[in-house]
């Protein structure tokens, strides 16, 4: 302390600082300058906004001749999709799309919840820090290699298992489940996470083994997340075209069975772009519309369930 | 009575958990399968030949630099759009927006734009920047149409990495009378960099690895893209065209292999980032 | 040297050093979270050039009502305040005020040490950055002295470029005290500033106090009493006397007097450990 004081030089006037002035008030150019901040920001935000409406703008437009002349109801109930006939129904696709979609949940979701479940409550640290990067990576790989692997390795086994060429629903089944793994994985896990720690703790000195700890206690309360993690990963696949067509054989008839080549929503746009014109282009426009639809659909599905479950408390 | 309750408990615990040992391993394989296999076919192919050569022929026999040229130089154009607009975007999200109607809506319209189908986006940048605006088929159509894919996923990086500054710092900053933008340019960003760069990172992956958004605003013609008006086939249209056409497949493997290897690249990297920034903020 | 940074900022006035007049007037002050209503009828003037203390049991509202001084409470949302503070006669929360400008003149240390993630030079001269000062002779200057005064120079001149965050607790305290005095803020206002530091740390910061009040107005929040008996000039009490109700002050005094003969019963039973 001595040394403070022998450090500083003596001054004999020490005057405060600035006692008597009055409080500066916020400037023009300040207050112009943090408000300009502040639109500049919200103008970034509201391109998201501005992407929407965009897109709905843009498709929409390019598609609704079709509507205009099909009629929607038409366009969505049609059981027929020939549109060098002048036919544009496409309820055989929207039942394909769903019947792959489901397929798809019902193998990748429980195989999905249930390493989430490992992830969060049996892996030990070391385990964790081996499989969530699996998880991750298989996210990040992109749709293209995943619908080649289907063809190259999947396709020949499942012809020579099950006869046919191993086009068809089960191939399309078994990548779009590793598809979607990802996405409800990583969801159900941060869903289990935030389920307060006190209430394991509970649970165990109840009595419970870890699986009636998980089954009765854990899963029921992360519902809502795990919901929310279905629906996207359901909105995934209905949305998933690169691997489907390569590996679902796109002939365009309903399937008479799940190892029968099949068309949907997202592969109609694929197969029939590169050569259509007129009204059959116009109409596909139209399938896009319709499957962005869908997708804000499933999003708004999620908004909803979440408000529902927040006010079941 | 007692006893064969308790055991009855501990078998089915028991199966439970084994079943969950089971999803665990099924998905580690199924990941390692798709690695190995694509590793192992595609391994043969790449020789520098194969990588900076270019490919002729019927066949495409050669090498597939073009390719990757595009792909690399549309994932820079697109990260170069989007990210100073999410950056900021998120900024608003985070330190000054007040709940009501408009940041609903934001949110709302950003998660809907996240979960766009690829395809759908292909057609809206084709319907617009390829023949509305007249861009043709380009590198500048295709990057912004991946501007519009990227940017929600980058939104929700920032603004959690944002979020995760802690209050406290930012009181700090405030009680020396910093104002707010000065407050999250000097210190809330340069805080939150290394989780948003992550973010940014990861995205990249997910932009060289698009398909659908690129062959409809960028063609399928094989060419070196110089100027951002260029057409181009990136990796990911490569492999489809090749696996589908099945004449050259080799080459496919190879370029299935490098693809894989460009996204893996990007993730570890991601990855590496977090970890440093962990270690160091610890 | 206090005038270093006098170019930066508005022209100082006259003002004998040994003024004890108010530097803050609070004229019944009412706070409110939302519809909570958290302190009531808070009337005091804090004393220019002395060390003034808040006291009271946890939660009753001391750090709520230092935060009134340099309206840090603005940056939480949904709060309210109702009556007068005047800083040098001039109501702080009156129209086109700019609160930017008030924390610079009335800085605050907060109870858990927050340096910067940055390096121990940087973390000083981030105050004087963001007021203009670039030359880097005047920002080294400006950081040796701010380090010098608030007790911890000789302990971190070897290692400036190192990460704030890599000292201990007391070191950390000190340089948040350093970063804030770079600043030449008139007045301290420090929310349990010693809480969390050990006790040498602690000592330090008492002592620094003692040669800053010369200079500078100091109100210091602190549940140990013993620490108020001991660093400071003025008491004031407060305490909320039912959860949920709001808090008020009880008594304000000379430290000696308040603590030797206090006039409320209820400042009497808090002393001697009664309750809280």
């Amino acid at each position: 302390m001595a040394d403070n004081k022998q450090a500083q030089a003596p001054e004999p006037d020490v005057t405060p600082y600035a006692s008597d002035s009055s409080l500066s008030t916020i400037s023009k150019a300040t207050y112009f300058k943090e408000a300009a901040l502040r639109n500049l920001f919200l103008l970034c935000a509201c391109v998201a906004v501005a992407g929407v409406g965009l897109i709905f703008l843009f498709v929409g437009l390019k598609g609704w001749p079709i509507f205009e002349k099909v009629g929607v109801w038409q366009f969505l109930t049609g059981a027929t999709w020939y549109p060098t006939k002048g036919s544009f129904g496409i309820l055989p696709l929207i039942v394909n799309s769903l019947l792959a979609m489901a397929g798809a949940l019902v193998l990748g979701a429980p195989l999905a919840i249930g390493t989430a479940v490992f992830l969060s409550e049996v892996a030990s640290p070391r385990l964790r820090e081996l499989v969530r990067p699996a998880v991750e990576l298989l996210a990040g790989i992109p749709s293209v290699v995943y619908g080649f692997f289907g063809l190259v390795l999947l396709r020949p086994i499942i012809a020579r298992l099950f006869g046919g060429l191993g086009f068809g629903l089960f191939t399309v089944w078994l990548i779009l489940a590793v598809m979607i793994l990802p996405t409800i994985a990583a969801l159900t896990e941060d869903a289990l996470r935030s389920v307060p720690e006190g209430i394991r703790e509970a649970s165990y000195a109840m009595g419970a083994t870890k699986w009636q700890t998980i089954w009765r206690v854990l899963l029921p309360a992360a519902k809502i997340g795990i919901i929310d993690a279905i629906i996207l990963g359901m909105g995934r696949a209905i949305g998933e075209t690169m691997a489907v067509v390569m590996v679902a054989g796109n002939a365009r008839v309903i399937p008479d069975g799940i190892f029968k080549p099949f068309l949907t929503l997202t592969t109609v746009i694929v197969m029939d772009m590169p050569y259509a014109s007129g009204d059959h282009r116009t109409a596909l426009f139209g399938v896009a519309i319709i499957l962005f639809i869908i997708s804000m659909l499933f999003v708004a599905s999620i908004r909803v369930i979440s408000r529902f479950g927040k006010e079941m408390g | 009575m007692q006893s064969r309750e308790r055991m009855d408990k501990r078998i089915t615990n028991g199966v439970a958990l084994g079943v969950i040992w089971l999803a665990a391993v099924a998905t580690v394989a199924a990941l390692g399968t798709i690695l190995v296999y694509v590793i192992v076919n595609g391994i043969g192919q790449l020789t520098p030949a194969f990588i900076f050569g270019w490919p002729h022929g019927v066949n495409m026999e050669g090498g597939i630099w073009p390719t990757i040229q595009a792909t690399l130089y549309v994932t820079a154009l697109a990260m170069l759009i989007t990210t100073p607009i999410a950056v900021l975007a998120a900024v608003y999200l985070a330190e000054y927006a007040v709940q009501g109607r408009l940041v609903s809506t934001i949110r709302f319209a950003a998660d809907s734009l996240a979960s766009v189908p690829s395809i759908v986006m292909g057609l809206f940048g084709l319907a617009l920047f390829v023949e509305g605006i007249g861009m043709g088929f380009s590198v500048i159509a295709a990057a912004l149409a991946l501007s519009f894919l990227l940017l929600p996923i980058i939104v929700r990086t920032t603004e959690e990495a944002i979020r995760a500054v802690p209050k406290y710092i930012r009181w700090g900053s405030y009680g020396l009378g910093a104002s707010k933008w000065q407050t999250v340019s000097r210190i809330v960003l340069p805080s939150a960099m290394p989780r948003i760069t992550t973010g940014v990172i990861l995205a990249a992956g997910r932009a060289a690895g698009e398909t659908a958004v690129v062959i409809y605003t960028m063609g399928t013609m094989i060419n070196a893209p110089v100027s951002p008006l260029d057409p181009g086939r990136t990796m990911p249209v490569h492999l489809m065209l090749m696996a589908q056409e099945g004449i050259n497949m080799p080459a496919a493997y190879g370029t299935a292999l490098l693809l894989v290897l460009m996204v893996l690249g990007f993730n570890l990297t991601a990855r590496y980032i977090g970890r440093r920034n962990r270690r160091m903020q610890g | 040297m206090s005038n270093r940074l006098a170019s930066h900022f508005v022209a100082p006035g006259p003002g004998p050093a040994s003024d004890h007049g108010d530097k803050f007037k609070v004229e019944k002050l009412d706070f409110f979270y939302g519809k909570f209503n958290a302190l009531t009828d808070i009337s005091v003037g804090i004393k220019r050039h002395a060390v003034t203390a808040f006291i009271g049991p946890s939660g009753c509202g001391k750090s709520t009502f230092l935060r009134c001084l340099n309206r840090m409470n603005d940056l939480i949302p949904g709060t309210r305040v109702e009556g007068r503070i005047t800083l040098d006669g001039n109501d702080i929360y009156g129209p086109g005020v700019d609160p930017v400008d008030l924390r610079r003149r009335v800085g605050m240390i907060f109870q858990q040490p927050n340096p910067f993630p940055m390096s121990i030079y940087d973390n000083v001269a981030y105050g004087p950055k963001l007021h203009g000062v670039r030359k880097k002779s005047e920002l080294d200057g400006i950081v040796e002295e701010s380090l010098k005064r608030a007790n911890v120079w000789k302990e971190v001149k070897d290692i400036m470029g190192r990460g704030g965050l890599t000292l201990s607790g007391g070191q950390q305290q000190r340089l948040c005290i350093a970063r804030v005095l770079a600043v030449e803020p008139e007045v301290l206002l420090m929310d349990e500033p010693c809480s969390a530091i050990d006790p040498t740390s602690v000592q330090k910061v008492e002592d620094l106090m003692a040669e800053l009040k010369d200079r500078i107005t100091i109100v210091i929040v602190t549940h140990n009493m013993q620490q108020a008996a001991r660093v400071s000039d003025y008491t004031a009490f407060f305490l909320q006397e039912l959860a949920g109700e709001p808090a008020h002050l009880i008594e304000y005094d000379r430290t000696a007097t308040l603590f030797t003969t206090p006039k409320d019963r209820r400042t009497e039973d808090y002393i001697t450990g009664r309750f809280g």
